[in-house]
């Protein structure tokens, strides 16, 4: 019996060891951040474009990367929008053959699960067969292929929540599928397709490997789609590769700045979630 | 009233050609890599690609070893160094903590979630190579820092919300009465953990252990800035090492120039999207396959 005791204290003790390591070491990445990235921010990092000599030291900030972060992100989460409610909603049961709605679903798993360096290679030789050249627009669409399997896979776990009997009400009622689809189950599923959209928004801006070939980089503010784009994630990534210390200080407030961004987006999308569900009906 | 009809089936069509969009897309991507694989695997034997070790891309010689054995081997000291912390928090958040703590925990889970690579790559650079740097000191290991070693700790950090959540989720789904049957039988907490809870999710544990291990296969830009880029193959934890992806995104840009080698690195897109669509999609369909069935008992 008390070998028994034993090893449960053992093992909770060790379990508790394993959280507190786990949590420190996740709350130390947001304190470094933090700590590095404070000091070295400044207005003129937020409002201003990289001038002259910027990557040697002098004045300037990355505007460029946040405007063109929120460019990107921004067009990809149209584009994925258009594209994943209607799939969203193909993959229930009133739409799509089962069939097919499963390979989707298949097909779905295995995009989301490749690595965005391999759409930002993909992405490249469509382009270049294509003659593109990175560009804002390149950048969008291979966005696009990584935002899409995350905003189709959350939406439809949303909207395959919504109690059955809603549906049948509507349609006893006489209404057609998209009256029912767009009045009872849009309305219904909102709160999590808007947290859907942000979710897969925050993994947008967030995502270097894919853009790093496909938007490019520059100082400027793009004017047109077809110019190349400037990005935080690879804001940080080149800054923190150069050899000056005060342009790698700039990178920890360009982290900074990103990281507060995602932030933000998480904050928005649990409030916005709590706040449209006061509205459904349960 | 016929309108109403006609919009019906007009929604039902463009519904359903996403469907098949989403479909090509993913043809698409498979599609363009083989086709543009093809030329080095015409030209090379598949068995020298992957198994040799001597990378001259400007004398035509790909030989993918010590990028696939540092991928490997990197995934592989991230997943000792995370599942087992890993699984004990999880059990523990879902088994002995309270509900309002597992709550907040979970929230910050989410959080972390999504911070983006660059971010625990950039942690990596400040906080983990100076650290291995020391410790290969003090070991009598001389290394940069940028190592094995640095690699694994960053991407053991970055599974870890992946799989403490998906854990987690396993877990709360093994029903109550199978919890209070066997604290009746006299079972202590932790056995009944061990025993009845962990043993009737076992496949979904091991399916968010997948999960993880696809992240940190496919991972690329955290790794990179903290591995070294060194394509030989590593001997110790203190070796700098050269994972695919890392390849990938280093020399993506120039390597129009020299023929093979823009094949050459899709080819080794084609094995990462291979193996980790392979692992993921396995994970995925164990886990809907569990939560559909509510995890009773086998």
């Amino acid at each position: 019996m008390r070998s028994r005791r034993a090893t449960e204290s053992l093992f909770k003790a060790l379990m508790i060891i394993s959280l507190a390591v786990v949590l420190t070491t996740l709350a130390g990445i947001i304190f470094i951040i933090l700590v590095k990235g404070a000091p070295a921010l400044t207005l003129s990092m937020l409002i201003e474009t990289p001038k002259g000599g910027y990557y040697l030291g002098k004045g300037g900030g990355i505007a460029n990367a946040i405007v063109g972060s929120l460019y990107l992100s921004l067009g990809a989460s149209i584009i994925s929008i258009l594209l994943s409610l209607p799939a969203a909603f193909a993959l229930q049961k009133e739409y799509a053959n089962r069939h097919i709605a499963n390979f989707t679903r298949l097909t779905l798993d295995v995009l989301w699960g490749t690595p965005s360096i391999v759409y930002g290679a993909f992405g490249f030789v469509v382009m270049i067969y294509f003659g593109l050249r990175a560009s804002l627009l390149g950048g969008i669409i291979v966005l696009t292929l990584l935002m899409l399997p995350i905003m189709v896979r959350s939406m439809e776990e949303v909207i395959r929540m919504i109690p059955l009997e809603l549906k049948e009400i509507s349609y006893a009622l006489g209404a057609t599928k998209l009256e029912t689809t767009f009045s009872v189950i849009l309305r219904q599923a909102l709160p999590g397709i808007v947290t859907a959209v942000l979710l897969a928004f925050g993994r947008g801006i967030g995502d270097a490997a894919s853009i790093l070939f496909t938007a490019g980089y520059t100082d400027y503010i793009p004017r047109s789609l077809f110019d190349p784009v400037a990005s935080l994630p690879l804001a940080v990534f080149f800054q923190i590769g150069t050899p000056s210390p005060e342009v790698q200080e700039r990178a920890y407030a360009s982290a900074l700045i990103l990281l507060v961004i995602i932030l933000i987006v998480c904050v928005v999308s649990r409030l916005l979630g709590r706040r449209f569900s006061k509205h459904i009906v349960r | 009233m016929k309108w109403r009809y006609l919009k019906d089936s007009a929604a039902k069509i463009s519904i359903r050609s996403s469907l098949i969009l989403i479909n090509l897309l993913a043809l698409a991507v498979v599609a363009v890599l083989l086709i543009k694989s093809k030329p080095i695997l015409m030209t090379h034997p598949l068995s020298r690609l992957l198994f040799s070790s001597s990378w001259h891309p400007v004398k035509g010689e790909f030989g993918f070893l010590p990028y696939i054995v540092g991928t490997i081997e990197v995934t592989a000291i991230a997943m000792i160094l995370s599942v087992p912390m890993c699984l004990l928090s999880a059990i523990y958040l879902s088994e002995f903590a309270h509900k309002r703590f597992r709550e907040l925990v979970r929230l910050v889970i989410d959080i972390l979630a999504g911070i983006p690579s660059v971010i625990y790559g950039l942690c990596g650079v400040i906080a983990v190579v100076p650290f291995v740097h020391e410790l290969g000191r003090l070991l009598g290991s001389p290394t940069t820092g940028y190592s094995l070693l640095s690699g694994g700790i960053i991407l053991a950090v970055m599974v870890a919300p992946v799989i403490i959540s998906v854990t987690m989720e396993v877990l709360a789904a093994v029903p109550k009465e199978a919890r209070e049957s066997a604290l009746a039988l006299g079972a202590t907490k932790w056995e009944t953990a061990r025993h009845v809870v962990v043993k009737a999710s076992l496949h979904g544990i091991i399916a968010a252990i997948v999960l993880g291990f696809a992240r940190a296969f496919g991972e690329t830009i955290a790794v990179l800035m903290v591995i070294g880029n060194v394509a030989k193959i590593p001997v110790s934890l203190f070796d700098p090492a050269y994972p695919l992806p890392a390849l990938i995104a280093n020399n993506y840009g120039e390597m129009m120039s020299i023929p093979l080698y823009d094949s050459a690195l899709l080819f080794a897109s084609l094995i990462l999207l291979f193996l980790v669509g392979v692992f993921s999609l396995g994970a995925n369909i164990t886990l809907s396959r569990l939560m559909k069935r509510g995890y009773y008992g086998n």
